[in-house]
């Protein structure tokens, strides 16, 4: 936990000057089960991708190159909407 | 208009006038009685290409006032317009205005709430907004009321500050009034305004910001507090920016107007336009010999407590006059706000309050008298014996 | 048409660390308009569950502009944006395109909302407003609005011995906004990524305002399975509950048909809050919603432009 700042320490108005500052918060252990991404059998449709509520599927170049665990919340749409099923993504209970 | 001139105008007509020389980026404003002139005349400036400003035509006061945060926050002048219900449509909004800390300006001509609906003058729909963290100022004419406008958006934008102005105005009396008035030039008006420089702006797409989160216990006293030294701040603002306006105009402006003060002994504290009249009632008395005097508040938010202890302390008795009703059964606004005032003082006149005036009822030289022989039975007395009473009810 | 592939090249302008739900619709229908607008936007949004969860201060979800005011007033706070925006830009003070839209829930567009959209409709701002509807007051827990569909529990419209959930149809918003005479209106759902996207892309075009009704399936509303959230869209578009067309300069086009329109309980059995239909006793109910649906439906084709 960061420490709390002063009011002359925050910007006026309430504002957030710093855009997109929410990647410093882990929603990712919010998770109970996670999506494993299997690159072999994965074809790169990037339907997971698409539908994922969380920008969690991380895409280079077009193709996918894993999972971002810090944010994915594994609601697990992607596992379900995969056309590859089980060949390129499974769900499978936190530890 | 290139120089200044003298000028025969209503307070609304006045109110457009500085509107039009304020240039504002945006306007957004709904009509309501009795402050549509402003909404018309601006509209005709608009027509006529004398302004630069983006005239929104919103379907409600809520809008208007949504509509000029949102202007405001994107880095323009925004202004708005209002009255009475159109007030109290905005009452959300207005929070968010101050809590965002937007340098709204607003006109505001004072009507009554409903219900039962009425259009005539009184102060419930400003006083009702009393907490709502804007300035407020008060006008007694349309001089008054032109020269606040310039003045507050100085004040508004003040980077101390940041803070919306209401100017208020009363509705009939002194909105549709013609009066005699001193404009200042255009060019005069934008050198003494300035350039606008926002504190933020959501059109800087460069440098995103995010404008009206969720802020949760953790922070939002804080901002909370800003907002409470910004009001303090305005406090010495108000007063740098009264003394460069005198400079200019040979009118100085600060938090109050005392009349034949000095040496009064019983006094009147009355806003706006009935200060005309008690006016003429101090020098009619003071023929006769009777050290009366008036005290017209122009600022109550920021609230002048020490300049009202100080304008007061030496009256042996005083009556706050409120054109507002607050249903406490201890008084008006302006009543329980002077009398805490004197908490503390070593030296507290006597003080009465009386209610006036609601739903636009007339106030004339009769009933000032009467609170003035009130006064001088409580002086003799030595003590009040109505400490609420009505002003000319049918009892 | 766009490939996956070219829009997963684009910027995201909402970014993780949201704290939205598992599974909620309305941050994929955000992901997916939002790819549309080809130029810097500026993002308006009602209250609701959007906007408190991606902007818990002092966090921010968002990489473009943003300003929330209240739960009415996100079309007329945008208003004064793109009013801002056009009075700076003709002073030379602003030299960039910049694109404005609005984010509002059911709650915040159909109900309370509604007014402050029409003004700003009717005015013309060049905006685009898209409503993400997930049937019901979702943020402040499930409490009925008038998208909530005719038998849905909620809160507010509980089921009792009296009551079989929500009482009276929807309102049709899509229509009501088309209504306004605007350049373009549509029903969108995120299932359907690429018609979303191309009706986006003209949303943003559009020489005026535009409107975006996107189905945003609620896990915890419409109780079901976090991962049922895509499938649903897709049920609710092939039972018909949810025409995807669009209203062009006022001529109507359905842009997707089903090969097989499935029937109604298809959709309405995969939700909690329409369990109490399928039990005995309610056939009639049931009946009715499906003639609704077709009605609406045959309705929606014969004005449709082939």
């Amino acid at each position: 936990m960061t420490k709390l700042k002063s009011a002359k320490d925050i910007p006026i108005g309430g504002i957030i000057p710093e855009p997109g500052n929410s990647r410093a918060y882990r929603t990712g252990e919010w998770r109970s089960q996670r999506p494993v991404w299997i690159p072999e059998g994965c074809v790169h449709c990037l339907m997971c991708w698409v539908y994922c509520p969380d920008n969690a599927i991380e895409v280079e170049d077009g193709k996918v190159k894993g999972i971002d665990y810090n944010h994915c919340k594994g609601c697990g749409i992607c596992v379900r909407e995969c056309p590859r099923k089980e060949k390129a993504l499974r769900l499978e209970r936190e530890a | 208009m290139g120089s200044r001139q003298h000028v025969a105008m209503t307070g609304n007509e006045a109110v457009a006038h500085a509107m039009r020389q304020i240039n504002p980026d945006v306007v957004a404003a709904y009509p309501i009685t009795p402050q549509t002139d402003i909404v018309q005349f601006f509209s005709q400036f608009v027509a006529d290409g004398m302004v630069k400003t983006e005239f929104v035509t919103v379907e409600s006061e809520h809008s208007a006032m949504s509509a000029t945060i949102g202007a405001a926050a994107s880095g323009a002048r925004a202004m708005t317009a209002t009255s009475s219900q159109g007030l109290a449509l905005m009452w959300e909004m207005l929070h968010i205005a101050s809590g965002y800390r937007l340098p709204i300006v607003m006109p505001v001509v004072n009507r009554t709430l409903s219900g039962p609906i009425n259009i005539h003058c009184d102060h419930s729909d400003t006083m009702g907004a009393l907490t709502t963290g804007w300035i407020q100022l008060y006008s007694e004419s349309a001089q008054e009321a032109y020269d606040n406008m310039i003045q507050a958006v100085r004040i508004a934008e003040h980077p101390d500050v940041r803070l919306p102005v209401m100017v208020c105005q009363d509705g009939f009396i002194t909105s549709h009034g013609i009066e005699s008035l001193e404009v200042l030039s255009d060019d005069e008006v934008a050198q003494f305004i300035g350039e606008y420089k926002p504190a933020y702006s959501v059109l800087d797409v460069d440098n995103p910001v995010t404008v009206g989160p969720l802020v949760l216990p953790d922070y939002l006293f804080e901002m909370k507090f800003q907002q409470a030294k910004a009001m303090e701040a305005s406090r010495r603002v108000i007063l740098e920016v009264g003394k460069e306006y005198a400079r200019l105009t040979g009118r100085e402006y600060g938090f109050l107007e005392s009349y034949k003060l000095e040496d009064a002994e019983r006094v009147i504290v009355v806003l706006s336009s009935t200060a005309g009249t008690t006016r003429a009632v101090v020098d009619e008395l003071r023929r006769k010999g009777e050290k009366v005097g008036l005290l017209k508040p122009r600022v109550i938010r920021p609230f002048p407590a020490s300049e009202l202890r100080d304008a007061l302390s030496h009256a042996r008795a005083v009556a706050i006059l409120d054109r507002a009703e607050t249903f406490s059964t201890q008084g008006g606004p302006l009543f329980c706000e002077i009398r805490a005032a004197f908490y503390d003082a070593p030296k507290r006149p006597l003080m009465r309050n009386y209610i006036f005036g609601l739903g636009g009822r007339d106030v004339g030289t009769s009933q000032i008298e009467s609170v003035f022989a009130d006064l001088a039975e409580d002086v003799a007395r030595g003590s009040v014996k109505t400490p609420v009473s009505y002003l000319d009810v049918r009892e | 048409m766009a490939t996956l592939r070219e829009l997963s090249r684009m910027p995201e302008v909402l970014v993780p660390g949201h704290r939205m739900c598992a599974g909620c619709g309305a941050p994929i229908v955000v992901r997916q308009v939002l790819r549309a607008a080809h130029a810097p936007v500026v993002v308006a949004n009602a209250t609701g569950c959007l906007e408190v969860s991606t902007t818990i201060y002092p966090f921010t979800s968002w990489q473009s502009p943003w300003i929330h005011t209240a739960f009415e007033s996100a079309a007329a706070s945008l208003s004064g944006v793109e009013a801002a925006y056009r009075s700076l830009k003709r002073q030379g003070k602003i030299s960039q395109d910049i694109k404005f839209v609005a984010f509002g829930g059911d709650g915040g567009t159909y109900d309370i909302g509604l007014q402050s959209l029409s003004g700003a409709l009717e005015r013309g701002h060049k905006m685009v407003y898209v409503c993400y509807d997930n049937g019901a007051y979702m943020n402040t827990g499930i409490q009925r609005s008038s998208a909530t569909p005719k038998g849905a529990e909620t809160t507010t419209s509980p089921v009792g011995k009296v009551q079989p959930g929500k009482r009276g149809s929807r309102k049709d918003l899509t229509k009501i906004v088309a209504a306004h005479n605007i350049p373009y209106a549509a029903q969108v759902s995120p299932a359907h990524w690429n018609d979303l996207y191309a009706k986006a892309e003209k949303a943003f075009a559009a020489d005026g305002p535009a409107f975006l009704n996107a189905i945003a399936p609620c896990p915890r509303g419409w109780r079901y399975d976090s991962s049922d959230t895509i499938e649903l869209c897709r049920l609710a578009v092939d039972t018909c509950f949810w025409p995807l067309y669009e209203v062009e300069n006022g001529k109507i086009r359905v842009t997707y048909k089903p090969k097989e329109k499935k029937p109604l309980v298809e959709f309405l059995k995969r939700q909690g809050r329409f369990n109490h239909l399928l039990r005995p006793g309610n056939e009639g109910l049931l009946e009715e919603l499906q003639q609704e649906v077709d009605r609406q439906w045959e309705d929606l084709l014969a004005q449709s432009e082939s």
